[in-house]
């Protein structure tokens, strides 16, 4: 059994001094598997993606450990190596491209930065990865869509080939056929490359579709740890998590 | 039979743009008794903007026309301003999504409603301090002494909707639209601000107008929904009959969604068709929605 | 980069092309935007009426010798304090050198002053300012209180001081105006560092590896550049009057040089009797004054992201 890619113990994340102190992650441990899948559900200020900004060295203050790969990091600052492994895809797609950027000098100066080769070519493949054409290249992000820009997202967070992506709400900015495009470009993402996915959102049914495992959290700490079957099966330990899932009932059948 | 509440032919909504006029709803019509009627339409629909119109909140250079909108019998198309403020308010309300951004953050909440109320009934100071106590109490306050007295960013946004409510019901107006109330809660607060809404709509008899991009919450409490797509209703059916629409873009809409009871390998995603935005509608889908056949509202 | 093979069977016209929401190369691209963003200016009839005094203005400096009609130092003191005729257009002086001359080769000058400060000043501005909301901690603290020092400083004293040290001359003058004008540029550009700086798209920057240099010039320069070009635009106004005043005072040209604030000090004596020598000097600053306020505001339009591109 491989090392696992990632792994967390005791992380505390605060902000701000006391008395003004803000605790927004209380001493978590979690373990991701190389080529899992895993997902962090939680209402808004239960510290998920905080968590995730703590790895990406974007939380100032923070205490524990985290291990990505073998490789322990540090305060804020990260090493070259980290962000060939470790890329990540925010929430609005509305704020994560820069506003004055085409798409192709967004993946070309990723790709720089990366130390990539031939950078023409794989811009071009990028973007067929992600299902755009190559007419979408020289795009100001104006120019795009919601789901258009979350795609460049991928593409750029795919462009230093990591093995690890973490994934703060990528559909939640989205309409829901979008979305679902978006997910399903995720999916066959991680199976064509191997990649490991450590996932947040607030939407159990997207963490229910795309994740093997799953931890709920609350204020926080995490109340519960399950894996997919169980909780499409309803079979949770907390009843935190059974009033998630049931707060997400579908009232309507499949149509047609 | 009575006649309905709102009464809507051929809304159109358009702005001029660079390239050509821009139609954001093109020739909507629907009838509203006293029930809950869901809008349901991902962004671009013209689901908001038909909302708007219908209170006169589409400035220029957008143009409102319609063949008719009617709310009781009298025409309240294109009405002067003056009209209208009479109308907004006091006859037809309106809650948006995210009352961060709809209730005055250096006002105290309590003097939110009170003026509001003020303004649309004229009653005094003190018969309106009482109706806004009595209204933190409707919408299920606990301290509603302590709400009145507090600032709009000491509330949560559960709490925050609340006090949204109270304030557009308090003159009790006939009409309520709902624009996304829930979008921007919490999951676990969701069901009940919005049973909270529900409660209070059918006691009082009123009218309800969800908009909403999710097609599970409007389901849950509305009686009847229409789809649109692209600026007209594709689909009418109630909400019970969701499972079985006909139009394939509510089929794609609801087949779209990841779903915990029923697992799939790959989402099943919408194809658009041009004949969804272009071509003819089907009388037989959409036609439901003339209170012909829906009198006063199902359930 | 090789455009895509063509889809259309009838040619796109050139506007069609620079309107495309799906350009195929870089220039196309970055040509649409502009011409984008030109289409916005262009819609502000004031601002295009500002746009061509200013182009005039730069017209005249650069062929003022073909247009001059005569030497601006040329003396004539039987002809001195003749009103506007047909030929002098716009009077004679107390020297009696045509004021039109005067005027036409002064605007070098005040091009040269405006321009030199509008480079420098906002330049200034935008590295402390952006620095300072950059770097934040200590940093921050001490390029704000240098700011707040140099924004204490009144413009025409610390002018008087440097013709005391230097003697006086346009170039000290611009010196003076130049080192005074910063502060508010770094306040503005600190103030859109501050917002810029928690976006996503500068997270996933540094998620790539770029560094701090590389952040601050490619990535928060561009978006800080579009409010401090508006207010450049706007503060022309204030600066012209600075120099002419400065002018005026005798700190800046030195007779016989025609800058315009120094020929409204020269019309003073006279302005009763002989109002042309200073009123016509008084025009010009007031007319490109006005231009640069209108065009100002056509930047505004263009280049704010709330109405614009974004």
């Amino acid at each position: 059994m491989s090392a696992p890619i990632l792994e967390i113990r005791d992380l505390r994340v605060w902000f701000g001094n006391p008395p003004d102190r803000v605790d927004a992650v209380k001493g978590v441990d979690l373990t991701v598997a190389r080529g899992e899948s895993f997902g962090l559900v939680g209402e808004s200020g239960s510290g998920k993606s905080t968590i995730l900004r703590a790895l990406a060295g974007l939380a100032p203050t923070w205490s524990g450990t985290i291990t990505v790969d073998g490789e322990t990091l540090r305060g804020t600052a990260r090493s070259k190596a980290f962000h060939r492994k470790v890329q990540m895809v925010f929430q609005d797609p509305y704020a994560s491209l820069h506003p004055r950027h085409t798409v192709d000098r967004v993946l070309a100066e990723t790709l720089k930065l990366q130390g990539m080769d031939d950078v023409d070519r794989r811009i071009a493949r990028l973007l067929d990865d992600v299902g755009l054409g190559q007419g979408f290249r020289f795009r100001y992000p104006h120019q795009l869509s919601g789901g258009q820009r979350q795609r460049v997202a991928v593409a750029r967070a795919l462009a230093g080939e990591p093995a690890l992506l973490l994934l703060d709400e990528p559909t939640s900015a989205l309409d829901v056929s979008v979305q679902a495009e978006i997910l399903n470009l995720l999916a066959d993402l991680r199976a064509d490359r191997g990649l490991t996915y450590l996932m947040v959102s607030h939407d159990l049914a997207v963490i229910g579709h795309l994740c093997q495992r799953l931890a709920v959290m609350q204020g926080g700490l995490i109340v519960d740890r399950l894996d997919a079957a169980a909780l499409r099966a309803g079979r949770a330990d907390s009843a935190y998590t059974r009033h998630l899932i049931e707060a997400s009932q579908s009232y309507v059948g499949s149509a047609g | 039979m009575s006649a309905p509440l709102l009464l809507v032919r051929d809304l159109r909504v358009a702005f001029p743009t660079r390239q050509g006029v821009f139609e954001a709803v093109r020739g909507v019509s629907f009838d509203l008794g006293r029930e809950r009627l869901g809008v349901v339409g991902e962004s671009g629909s013209g689901k908001s903007m038909t909302g708007r119109a219908i209170l006169g909140l589409v400035r220029p250079p957008g143009r409102v026309t319609a063949q008719r909108m009617e709310l009781d019998g009298q025409s309240i198309l294109n009405l002067p301003e003056r009209q209208m403020r009479a109308i907004r308010g006091r006859r037809i309300s309106m809650v948006m999504q995210d009352p961060k951004f709809s209730l005055n953050p250096v006002m105290r909440v309590g003097d939110q409603i009170v003026e509001a109320y003020r303004q649309q009934t004229g009653a005094g100071r003190a018969t309106a301090r009482t109706r806004a106590m009595e209204m933190l109490e409707a919408v299920r306050i606990r301290e509603p002494e302590r709400v009145f007295g507090a600032y709009p960013h000491e509330v949560s946004g559960g709490m925050g909707q609340r006090i949204m409510i109270a304030m557009m019901l308090a003159s009790g107006p006939e009409i309520l639209i709902a624009d996304e109330p829930t979008s921007a809660l919490d999951v676990s607060v969701r069901t009940e601000v919005l049973r909270i809404m529900d409660d209070l709509v059918r006691d009082r008899g009123m009218g309800l107008i969800f908009i909403s991009h999710d097609l599970n919450l409007v389901a849950q409490f509305c009686d009847r929904v229409l789809i649109m797509y692209a600026g007209r209703v594709v689909e009418t059916l109630a909400a019970r009959d969701l499972h079985a629409a006909r139009h394939p873009y509510t089929q794609g809409l609801l087949n779209s969604l990841p779903r915990l009871d029923a697992p799939v390998e790959r989402l099943a995603v919408l194809e658009r068709r041009p004949e969804w935005k272009d071509g003819p509608l089907d009388p037989a889908l959409v036609d439901a929605s003339m209170i012909d056949a829906f009198p006063g509202g199902v359930r | 980069m090789t455009p895509l093979p063509d889809h259309a069977a009838t040619p796109q016209s050139t506007r069609d092309w620079l309107l495309s929401d799906a350009p195929t190369t870089r220039r196309q691209a970055r040509l649409g935007a502009l011409y984008q963003g030109w289409l916005v200016f262009r819609a502000n009839h004031l601002a295009v009426v500002g746009l061509i005094i200013l182009i005039l203005l730069i017209g005249t400096a650069i062929f003022a010798p073909l247009l001059a009609p005569a030497s601006p130092y040329a003396q004539n003191l039987a002809e001195r304090l003749q009103p506007p005729s047909a030929a002098h257009w716009l009077g004679t002086d107390h020297l009696g050198r045509d004021i039109l001359s005067r005027l036409i080769w002064g605007s070098r000058i005040t091009l040269f002053i405006v321009g030199t400060v509008a480079l420098i000043s906002p330049l200034i501005g935008l590295i402390v300012g952006t620095l300072a909301g950059f770097a934040g901690g200590w940093v921050d603290q001490v390029l704000m209180r240098i700011t707040d020092i140099f924004l204490a400083f009144p413009k025409l004293i610390l002018a008087l001081a440097f013709v005391a040290a230097l003697g006086p001359s346009i170039t000290n003058a611009v010196l003076a105006l130049a080192i005074t004008g910063w502060p508010p540029y770094a306040r503005l550009a600190r103030a859109e560092t501050l917002t810029i700086r928690n976006a996503d798209f500068i997270a996933a920057a540094r998620m790539q590896g770029a560094s701090p240099l590389r952040l601050l010039v490619l990535h928060i320069w561009p978006l800080c550049l579009s409010s401090l070009i508006v207010r450049v635009a706007l503060d022309m106004a204030g600066i012209i009057l600075s120099a002419a005043g400065l002018g005026f005072l005798g700190l800046g040209a030195q007779p016989p040089q025609p800058e315009w604030g120094a020929m409204i000090s020269d019309g003073r004596t006279y302005i009763l009797d002989f109002w042309w020598v200073a009123a016509m000097p008084g025009i010009a600053i007031f007319l490109v004054s006005l231009a640069f306020n209108f065009l100002g505001d056509g930047l505004r339009d263009v280049l704010d992201p709330k109405g614009g591109a974004e």
